[in-house]
């Protein structure tokens, strides 16, 4: 178990430092520098010795392996350099987004499970039904839904017509702020849950060992507890892993639309701005998050089903 | 008697009608004011000095204060933390005797050497302070930044409410110093670590909270240097850059106020309720379409007027800016002191505009390459609408589109035919226009390379110039002049649109930028749901 998780963590380093290398490249190659950026209001004229001196001050007039070499070294010892436009070390502008994110996308996929596992599994028990049809019908639209519009639409609904719920910001970080925005980022996973788990469960009460469970008197529960479910538990927790990786991706248009604190609005800002250090510090961080989230469920594949061996 | 009851009764009726009115003008003590920040997602920090963003300096209003402020009334720069100012004959020194009921949030008094610190810290060599720009018009500046002196020689303190500022030339320095970038820390504790996340200032709040990506929050500073302000309590900035979730969160009433784009300005005001809390103003914003003056077909003046004439810009402001904008008569903006109302627009004159063409030897037009950014008031989305108007007149534009970071490094390089902006044409006049000085670089503002002897002859009496009306006259000419030489398509001023709630109250119309406000002015009448 130790070893494994040993080589996978060492699986990680070269994608952390070809995910680094890309968006390095990719940022030094756009157009666009924070010192421009600064004028692109045209509230303000920019000093060109301002700009000169921004862009030396940032060590964006070194050449580009230089400045690789210098991101390498820091990246080595865990530093992610300094923000340009807060001008704090990018470690502590990410922490201070890092917990509202956690909290959005945590929301999100509770949402996404609580609703999406049971009307998978809803439909799969009751295949062919009203029942089963509805709940597809509910599945492909979360799917098809921009977040956008749909996020306008709880917003529209939930605060301006019913008044239940504030319609924007972080407030003081409870639930009522949580509520709209975690369901506008978690119908996407909850529809692609809710199609997974059906799938999955109508495989297994197909298969030969829960034929042969029925066969042998096995009562419906328990071939349900036992078989399907744990079965089908392996492909659902997969299926979780991989979007708790997007759900993250994707708050960036939640965090915009609701004003919400977190790592996908202080990318969005980030690029406009050409604030790179933070850039590449928040798309670590993302990618960082994913290999976690999908090490762990493999960790929980294995304890689940014992026929999944580390190695 | 029944007669003169009634009559009693109606006049002590009106009587309390207009009591009821005079109170309802009368600002109320307590509450919290809902702002909001609406230009992106978050705040640069809370180091005012390191951004010159209008997003920034929303929230700077409230803890902080500069030498000078806007006046939004009198539409000019005004003196705010000094009493008064005795200027020499030659206008280039300016004594100023400092305010003494000006103190800090942490209790200390402001001194001439808090200012003396401020501006040699703007002015430091490596790092790139925005404020630099104002201070160097400060003798002595300039040596501090380039690392030859240590303090800066035009600054001389004469004793702890006095200081003596020399300027290197003629010009009103509230322009220069009214901005956020200017502010004044007290010199003892900004240099502390703790300053960047407590920042400490002289504005009417103090410094409470900063959720990074949410809001600041601050709270009544009761030693503010106005008598009775502020009057709110708080005063909470709300980061909402989403204008459809602006719109909800509005209509909820759950914040105060918002900015408006062309869409929700045509919705609010069909709106019999919202539209009775509208705020306009024209701000000093030229949206514009300049021109290279070094590209060939622009080199000519009548190809430039052609251009001017074939756009139906009434048109566009009218279906695309949704009336939210004025149309541009000129460079100077109508609240520009310098605006000249007997200017005309050029008149859309498809004819006169292919007569033009013919004469100066493109009676089949010609093609360019026109550099613009998404911006739906004067980027893609109107270039578009303006391209089949050239058509007409044998010009073909073809759109380069770019991000708006990088619009303003091209431009700046010189490194376009046409590009699509909008540019701060004042408060200044006379600092909006020495940006067609033809001493001025490409790289700093004359993004055209406009030269033109008689302006540069105006512009340089204009600076000298100590008769402000004959000053205004000089600016008057060089922007007519501008205006006949074309280097740009004048498309229009920006109407920014602020909508309020009924309870918010004494909300200025402030032409240098709507969204920036002097919080100690405003009010929160009861009927808030943030009253108490």
């Amino acid at each position: 178990m130790l070893s494994y998780l040993v080589r996978r963590i060492l699986q990680t380093v070269p994608i952390i430092l070809a995910v680094a290398f890309l968006v390095f490249v990719m940022f030094s190659v756009i157009p666009g520098t924070f010192a421009a950026s600064l004028s692109d209001d045209g509230r303000a004229i920019v000093d060109v010795t301002v700009v000169e001196r921004m862009n030396k001050e940032f060590g964006l007039n070194d050449p580009l392996y230089v400045r690789f070499g210098k991101y390498v070294g820091q990246l080595a010892q865990f530093d992610l350099g300094m923000s340009f436009r807060t001008r704090q070390p990018v470690t502590k502008v990410l922490a201070d987004r890092m917990w509202p994110t956690l909290q959005l996308s945590f929301a999100a996929m509770l949402f996404a499970i609580a609703i999406g596992v049971p009307l998978g599994f809803i439909a799969a028990m009751r295949s062919g039904s009203f029942v089963d049809t509805i709940s597809m019908v509910v599945a492909v639209s979360g799917l098809s839904l921009p977040k956008f519009w749909l996020g306008l639409l709880l917003m529209y609904l939930f605060a301006l017509v019913l008044g239940w719920l504030p319609s924007f910001g972080y407030g003081d970080g409870s639930l009522r702020y949580l509520i709209l925005p975690s369901i506008a980022l978690g119908v996407a996973p909850m529809a692609l849950l809710a199609r997974t788990t059906r799938a999955a469960v109508l495989d297994i009460m197909n298969a030969d060992f829960v034929r042969t469970a029925r066969a042998k008197g096995m009562s419906e529960s328990r071939v349900v507890r036992w078989h399907l479910t744990r079965n089908a538990l392996v492909l659902i927790l997969t299926t979780v892993g991989l979007q708790f990786g997007t759900v993250i991706g994707q708050a960036v248009v939640v965090e915009k639309l609701f004003s919400w604190p977190g790592i996908g609005s202080l990318l969005v800002d980030s690029v406009t701005l050409r604030d790179i250090p933070v850039v590449q510090g928040a798309i670590l961080a993302i990618v960082l998050f994913f290999l976690f989230v999908n090490t762990l469920v493999d960790v929980l594949c294995a304890v689940i089903d014992p026929r999944i061996k580390y190695t | 008697m029944l007669k003169k009851l009634a009559l009693a009764s109606a006049i002590s009726a009106l009587a309390l009608s207009i009591s009821g009115g005079a109170e309802a003008q009368t600002p109320r003590v307590g509450g919290t004011i809902r702002f909001t920040a609406p230009y992106g997602s978050s705040f640069a920090n809370l180091d005012i000095h390191t951004s010159n963003r209008a997003q920034d300096e929303i929230y700077a209003k409230a803890i902080h204060r500069s030498l000078y402020n806007w006046d939004s009334e009198g539409n000019k720069p005004v003196l705010d933390l000094a009493k008064s100012v005795d200027i020499s004959a030659d206008g280039l020194v300016y004594t100023y005797k400092l305010r003494d009921d000006a103190f800090f949030h942490h209790g200390r008094k402001l001194n001439a050497d808090d200012i003396i610190w401020t501006f040699t810290r703007l002015m430091d060599g490596a790092k790139a302070y925005p404020g630099a720009r104002s201070v160097r018009l400060i003798k002595g500046a300039v040596e501090v930044e380039k690392g030859q002196a240590k303090t800066i020689s035009g600054l001389k303190k004469i004793d702890d409410s006095t200081l003596a500022i020399t300027f290197t030339e003629k010009a009103e320095p509230g322009y220069f110093f009214m901005n956020a970038i200017t502010s004044i820390y007290p010199a003892d504790e900004a240099v502390k670590e703790s300053f960047l996340t407590k920042p400490i200032g002289l504005g009417p709040f103090k410094f409470v909270e900063y959720v990074p990506g949410s809001r600041i929050v601050a709270e009544r500073f009761d030693k503010f240097y106005k008598p009775g302000k502020p009057y709110a309590d708080k005063v909470v900035v709300l980061i909402m850059g989403e204008a459809s979730a602006r719109d909800v969160a509005f209509r909820n009433k759950e914040i105060d106020v918002s900015i408006l784009g062309p869409a929700q300005y045509m919705a609010y005001k069909a709106d019999p309720e919202l539209s009775k809390g509208i705020l306009e103003v024209a701000e000093v914003y030229t949206r514009l379409g300049g021109f290279n003056l070094n590209f060939k077909p622009f080199t000519d003046k009548r190809v430039r007027q052609a251009i001017n004439h074939a756009i139906d810009s009434d048109l566009i402001i009218k279906r695309l800016s949704k009336d939210k904008a004025y149309r541009a008569t000129g460079y100077l903006p109508l609240t520009s002191p310098a605006y000249d109302k007997s200017m005309k627009a050029f008149a859309y004159d498809p004819e006169k505009a292919k007569k033009l063409l013919a004469e100066a030897g493109y009676p089949d037009g010609f093609e360019f390459e026109w550099t613009a950014t998404a911006n739906e008031s004067w980027g893609i989305q109107i270039v578009e609408a303006v391209i089949p108007m050239l058509e007409k007149v044998g010009i073909k534009a073809k759109i380069k589109p770019v991000e708006g970071t990088v619009l303003g490094e091209v431009v700046r390089k010189g490194d376009f035919q046409a590009f699509a902006w909008s540019l701060s044409s004042g408060p200044d006049p006379q600092q909006a226009l020495k940006c067609f000085h033809s001493s001025t670089p490409v790289s700093a503002c004359n993004y055209y390379g406009f030269k033109n002897a008689e302006v540069d002859k105006l512009l340089d009496e204009a600076g000298k110039a100590d008769d402000p009306a004959k000053k205004i006259d000089s600016l008057k000419k060089v922007n007519a002049i501008v205006y006949d030489e074309a280097p740009m398509w004048f498309f229009n001023y920006n109407k920014a649109v602020m909508a309020y709630q009924p309870w918010i109250k004494g909300l200025q119309a402030n032409a240098t930028e709507l969204a920036i406000q002097n919080y100690e002015d405003m009010w929160v009448e009861a009927s808030s749901p943030a009253a108490k």
